[in-house]
């Protein structure tokens, strides 16, 4: 039994040594003074100072800000709606069809939506005359679409568990549909609501593929750029903005963790 | 407003109307572009903007005829290449599936074996690089997997290694890359299953006298068994179209279909192809995928 453990913690320890071994090479080289990988010329922070300075990259840094705010606003608004139907409408019409619309983007492959979306507004440009050129807005379109299914899961998970009473009593008590929604419906999926549109930022803001397909000459963001510059190497740059997006994470996640915190003891 | 209940109360009506938007979202920049992906694997390759052929051929009185080819399709089998991507593209998710399994079963083991809190941070950490944008996670793999990278560096360094190992743009770092990448996808919905495992069968296997490893392979392994296949399908579809990492990691002869259809759409701009090619990997992971849902759904029947 003994020797067993001991296998059992030596490969969990292989297993996290794997996931966080490169996060780390990543974050001490962006220090490295020197150019080349593996020597070791110094500490610096030369890489986070040229960051600086680089237009391109700050402006593509910014286009993905953008578009992920943006979709991951209006993929919670429509997911959410969608889950709520899903759950509280009987007889909905279509929705079959409706189900399969939602489940379908979570396992197709980023490629096939990226080649599928770029097809249709070809075809739209042609017909109607919009997009007369593809960029951010065709790019938002498309990572709305994809994120609208994650944001699903999330809220149908949340109202799975809901107690409904509440929006019952509310609407005995004579209140509007519009307003019991916005007063009782939507605080008490607020935890999921949050968690969705932070996936949904997520998922655009890293997303290469599907970006690549629908995006025209004038937008590039981020991770296009990045796949550009890395397809060819390490580049010193890259491992700086890399670890400014792992500080940014560790800061947004140890802020959701101490907030749920204290909405427990709050609530204890 | 206190007389008869209407047979559909006016919350559901309102909800009723407001879900039509992003129905309509869905049918348009969902359902709408599959079909238009289907239509132009049956067109012609032509030289034009855009570079295929029209379905519908329009006259003066309406529709006059319709126009399809299935050459792009009989092309694909005809040439050899494609069948060799296609069989290529799912050995490498497979074994890439089985790699992640082997690492991940005992993980999820471990972890599901911890004291409740400790599980909780441990499952935390293996979820944690997920929100760390997944294109430079598959990138931070170049450094370390480089003929000067870090591994080899070091291994050169305490001699173990008289010259460097040849670690990067090959299938052995696209594997990797794989086992690296999904490894949480893998080590969840076995954990999910195992935190369940009702431990008195095991003490129970225990003191009739079975040994360790026969009440392992006897009871806990078939009892695993959902998780094992929920696990595997969850990497194993999104690696099969994979494209991100055989084009950082992968060498020359790492045929992997998402790449190719890549190479086929932004290199040879070949449309009609291209799209023949994306029906296809669709036709091969429908079963997969039906067979993942199916599986959600009997779960769902079991906790409901």
């Amino acid at each position: 039994m003994k020797r067993r453990s001991i296998l059992l913690i030596t490969i969990a320890c292989f297993g996290y040594a794997l996931l966080y071994m490169p996060i780390a090479s990543v974050v001490v080289y962006s220090f490295n003074a020197s150019r080349l990988v593996t020597l070791w010329g110094g500490f610096s922070t030369r890489w986070y100072v040229s960051l600086l300075h680089d237009d391109k990259l700050l402006a593509a840094a910014f286009l993905s800000l953008r578009i992920a705010v943006i979709s991951a606003t209006v993929a919670t608004a429509l997911g959410a709606l969608l889950a709520l139907a899903m759950h509280r409408v009987r007889r909905l019409p279509g929705r079959l069809l409706l189900s399969g619309m939602i489940t379908a983007p979570l396992v197709m492959p980023e490629i096939i939506t990226g080649l599928s979306l770029l097809f249709l507004f070809i075809s739209m440009a042609s017909l109607i005359g919009w997009p007369a050129t593809r960029g951010a807005a065709t790019i938002t379109i498309a990572h709305i679409t994809f994120s609208m299914a994650y944001v699903v899961v999330v809220v149908r998970a949340r109202l799975a568990v809901m107690d409904e009473s509440l929006e019952e009593a509310a609407m005995d008590l004579g209140g509007r549909p519009v307003a019991v929604f916005f007063d009782v419906t939507v605080p008490m999926l607020l935890p999921a609501l949050l968690s969705g549109w932070l996936l949904a930022f997520t998922l655009s803001l890293d997303d290469l593929v599907i970006s690549s397909f629908v995006s025209g000459p004038g937008a590039t963001t981020l991770p296009m750029l990045i796949f550009a510059k890395v397809r060819l190497g390490v580049t010193p740059d890259i491992n700086a903005i890399t670890t400014i997006i792992i500080g940014l994470v560790i800061v947004a996640v140890t802020t959701a963790a101490l907030v749920t915190n204290r909405r427990r003891a709050t609530a204890a | 407003m206190s007389t008869a209940t209407p047979t559909v109360p006016p919350w559901q009506q309102w909800l009723r109307r407001a879900v039509r938007v992003p129905y309509l979202w869905l049918l348009l920049f969902f359902l709408a572009p599959f079909l238009i992906i289907l239509k132009i694997s049956f067109a012609e390759p032509v030289i034009a903007q855009p570079p295929f052929s029209a379905l519908l051929v329009w006259g003066a009185h309406g529709l006059q005829g319709i126009r399809a080819t299935f050459e792009n399709y009989s092309f694909l089998f005809r040439d050899g290449y494609y069948g060799i991507i296609v069989l290529s593209s799912l050995k490498m998710a497979a074994i890439g599936t089985v790699l992640c399994l082997l690492l991940g079963y005992p993980m999820a083991y471990f972890i599901a074996r911890q004291p409740p809190r400790r599980r909780q941070l441990l499952l935390l950490a293996v979820i944690l690089p997920f929100w760390i944008s997944f294109l430079l996670r598959v990138y931070a793999w170049i450094g370390l997997l480089d003929n000067h990278g870090v591994i080899n560096h070091l291994l050169l360094s305490l001699g173990i290694i008289h010259k460097p190992l040849t670690m990067l743009y090959n299938n052995f770092a696209v594997y990797l890359g794989i086992v690296y990448s999904y490894l949480p996808f893998m080590i969840l919905p076995l954990y999910s299953t195992l935190e369940r495992l009702n431990l008195d069968l095991l003490d129970a296997a225990a003191d009739l006298g079975a040994r360790r490893w026969r009440a392992f392979v006897d009871i806990t392994l078939p009892l695993s068994l959902p998780g094992i296949l929920g696990g595997c399908l969850l990497v194993f579809i999104p690696a099969v179209g994979e494209f991100t990492i055989p084009a950082l990691l992968g060498g020359a002869d790492t045929l992997m279909i998402g790449r190719v259809l890549w190479d086929e759409f932004f290199v040879s701009r070949d449309w009609p192809v291209a799209s023949a090619v994306s029906v296809v990997l669709l036709l091969l992971l429908i079963a997969p995928i039906l067979w993942f849902q199916h599986l959600q759904n009997r779960e769902h029947e079991a906790s409901t």
